[in-house]
């Protein structure tokens, strides 16, 4: 019973983590490109570590918080321009695959030893040397602070400030998109998700659209960067297919196209996987022949299986509307 | 389908006085009158002038057009058996689609090099042979999403409802308007995925008007459509000729159009092999040989379905199905 207390407080310790709000945060972006406008990003995580590298960079550069945060979305703008200008004319598959390579061509850079001095190379940039001047930014008094089950320092990497700061960031996210997608400019891109050549036989320039979509979405996304490595220090290995491939799972399971999708993705995919993984290691689930040292493996199968389950029996996610995606299949 | 029934049972009427031709109908037809018969013939007032205009995939030419002229104001037929390359013209003429060479302009400006949107902006507005219905979205929006100008389809502008609340109110009505006269008023909250054929065929009409264009391209607007609702659709065409656009139509049957066009271009094998009045373009022996050489469906435009009797037994076997 203890046991089974502290998996379902880590577990409720997942749904505020700053991983769970980093993810919410590049699904919202992900959202963005692919529910509302039909844009296949498959590198989503690239943006996520250019917008840590340049976060971390410039502040380890001496830039103020403001700036590295500037610094930040001015990296995730020029990524999707990059990406955007040669493939956005041409069919969304294109897309597709320049932006997972081009993900994985920032990971091997950042890894290399070219750029060792600004990237620290395949080790990473330390924590301690880029969070100073957010946690200097912090209101609340030192000291620890319990609500609920949770504790945490209400100073610090893994903390309250961290946390609140991180959800900020997502409410705000939120906002702007409901704004946008509400109005005239996000019916346009729903638009062009539907038939890009109706749009523009109507007189809409569908590629400065697509265009717009391509570079918010991926300013979240270098803003969901920064969050995810906040409370830790800055790994390329960390940030690559698998985070992209998460991301994908976490707007699909909350649903596309809706509002709340992603944070609701985000906070069930890691709440359900702290179940499973500490889950397994309880010595209640002794009878499954899963050895300690496999349990992220078959975790990670899990996640795999999950998507699998939600694309064949729930395509439209948690949140979709179902009568909404019937009609896809023309 | 009850529906489609409801569509075009409220149009008859609505079609019947249509027949009584216009002012402007009358204009072109007189205008046109005075035309010769002959490919590449000069109109009184061209609206669209295309010259030397060639496609070409691979070995094959689907498009070899010498000269031609459309009149404004009038209701002009571009038919063809399949295959005769009308589809590849419409695309190159609204920008969908690049010529290997040749050049036009609408209303004066040349706009061979125009990108389709700044076609669509510059008044000329098509719609499409397989049709564009944007599923997702509701019948309403489909037709919101076509009003040009609107501040809030700005990026920064659309954050703030104030900027463009009023516009939208004011494109929410005629929008609405619009939708009456084709009769999907009623579905304005349904997605336009769950239309019928024919009401996508409308909806996409409704949608090229709400742009306020001055010259309406319409590619096989009567394909796939129920028979009972071609002669609605026919009825509406008209109308849009009556209110002052130019209207270019595409279809492949010569009996369809001849009730409702002003004049006739005849496509085969990519050029343009007659035009005419459509009483006399007919008997072209050009038009005769195209249609001969081709597989001609009879099925739809059949002139049997413009009498009234017989459009009467389609409507009342539509009802009992
Ligand atoms: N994208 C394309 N690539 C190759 N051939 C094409 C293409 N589009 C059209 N064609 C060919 O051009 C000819 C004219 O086609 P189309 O314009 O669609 O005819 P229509 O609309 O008159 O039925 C056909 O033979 C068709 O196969
Ligand atoms: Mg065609």
């Amino acid at each position: 019973m203890e046991e089974l207390l502290r998996v379902l407080t880590l577990a409720l310790g997942e749904l505020l983590a700053p991983a769970t709000a980093a993810y919410a945060l590049a699904a919202i972006g992900l959202n963005v490109h692919f529910g509302y406008t039909g844009l296949l990003n498959v590198g989503q995580a690239g943006f996520m570590l250019l917008g840590a590298y340049g976060f971390g960079i410039s502040t380890i550069a001496g830039a103020p918080f403001w700036l590295a945060l500037l610094v930040a979305m001015a990296a995730g703008t020029l990524f999707a321009v990059v990406l955007g200008l040669p493939t956005l004319k041409l069919r969304g598959d294109y897309l597709a695959i320049v932006t997972i390579s081009a993900a994985e061509i920032i990971r091997m850079l950042g890894r290399s030893t070219l750029f060792d001095a600004q990237t620290g190379g395949s080790a990473g940039l330390r924590g301690g040397d880029y969070k100073g001047s957010f946690q200097d930014l912090s209101f609340l008094p030192d000291g620890r602070t319990m609500i609920g089950p949770l504790e945490y320092l209400n100073n610090g990497s893994d903390s309250w400030w961290t946390r609140l700061f991180a959800w900020s960031l997502v409410v705000l996210a939120l906002l702007v998109v409901w704004l946008l997608t509400r109005s005239p400019w996000g019916r346009v891109l729903k638009g062009v998700r539907e038939d890009e050549d109706a749009v523009r036989a109507l007189g809409k320039s569908v590629y400065s659209y697509k265009m717009q979509a391509l570079i918010l979405g991926g300013v979240l996304g270098a803003l969901a960067g920064i969050i995810y490595v906040l409370p830790g220090a800055i790994a390329p290995d960390a940030m690559g297919r698998t985070m992209t491939f998460w991301v994908w799972t976490v707007m699909l399971l909350g649903g596309a196209a809706t509002l709340f999708g992603p944070v609701l993705g985000s906070m069930l995919f890691f709440f359900v996987y702290m179940i499973v993984r500490a889950g397994m290691r309880t010595d209640l689930m002794e009878f499954l022949p899963i050895p300690a040292k496999n349990v992220d493996h078959v975790a990670g199968v899990l996640v795999g299986v999950t998507l699998m389950l939600i694309v064949i029996f729930r395509p439209q996610g948690i949140l979709g509307n179902k009568k909404e995606l019937a009609l896809d299949a023309r | 389908m009850p529906d489609e029934k409801t569509v075009n049972e409220n149009d008859a009427a609505a079609g019947a006085d249509e027949h009584a031709a216009s002012e402007t109908a009358k204009r072109a037809g007189r205008d046109l009158s005075h035309v010769a018969p002959e490919v590449g013939a000069a109109k009184p007032d061209a609206i669209l002038t295309a010259q030397g205009v060639q496609r070409r995939f691979g070995g094959m030419t689907a498009v070899d057009v010498d000269y031609l002229e459309v009149e404004r104001g009038a209701i002009t037929a571009l038919i063809g058996p399949n295959g005769a390359g009308k589809t590849t013209f419409f695309n190159l003429l609204t920008g969908f689609d690049k010529p290997n060479q040749g050049s036009w302009t609408f209303q004066g400006e040349p706009i061979s090099h125009k990108s389709a949107a700044r076609v669509a902006r510059a008044g000329m507005v098509r719609t499409f042979q397989l049709t564009k219905a944007l599923s997702r979205l509701t019948v309403l929006d489909n037709v919101l999403l076509a009003a040009t100008k609107n501040p809030g389809e700005r990026m920064f502008a659309s954050m703030f409802q104030p900027l463009w609340a009023g516009t939208e109110e004011r494109n929410k009505e005629k929008a609405l308007e619009i939708l009456e006269r084709f009769k999907l008023d009623k579905m304005r909250d349904e997605f336009a995925g769950s239309l019928s054929g024919g009401q996508r065929k409308l909806l996409e009409m409704a949608r090229a008007l709400m742009t306020d264009p001055t010259m309406i391209m319409l590619d096989e607007p009567m394909a796939g459509v129920n028979p009972a609702l071609v002669q609605s659709l026919l009825g509406h065409i008209q109308n849009l000729r009556d209110e002052g656009m130019s209207v270019l139509f595409v279809e492949h049957d010569m009996h369809a159009v001849r009730h409702i066009s002003d004049w006739v271009v005849v496509m085969a094998e990519g050029r343009i092999v007659a035009e005419g009045p459509p009483g006399s373009v007919m008997q072209d022996q050009a038009v005769v040989d195209a249609y001969l050489g081709a597989h001609h469906d009879t099925d739809l435009g059949d002139d049997a379905l413009l009498d009234p009797e017989v459009l009467a037994r389609l409507e009342a076997e539509e009802e009992a199905r």
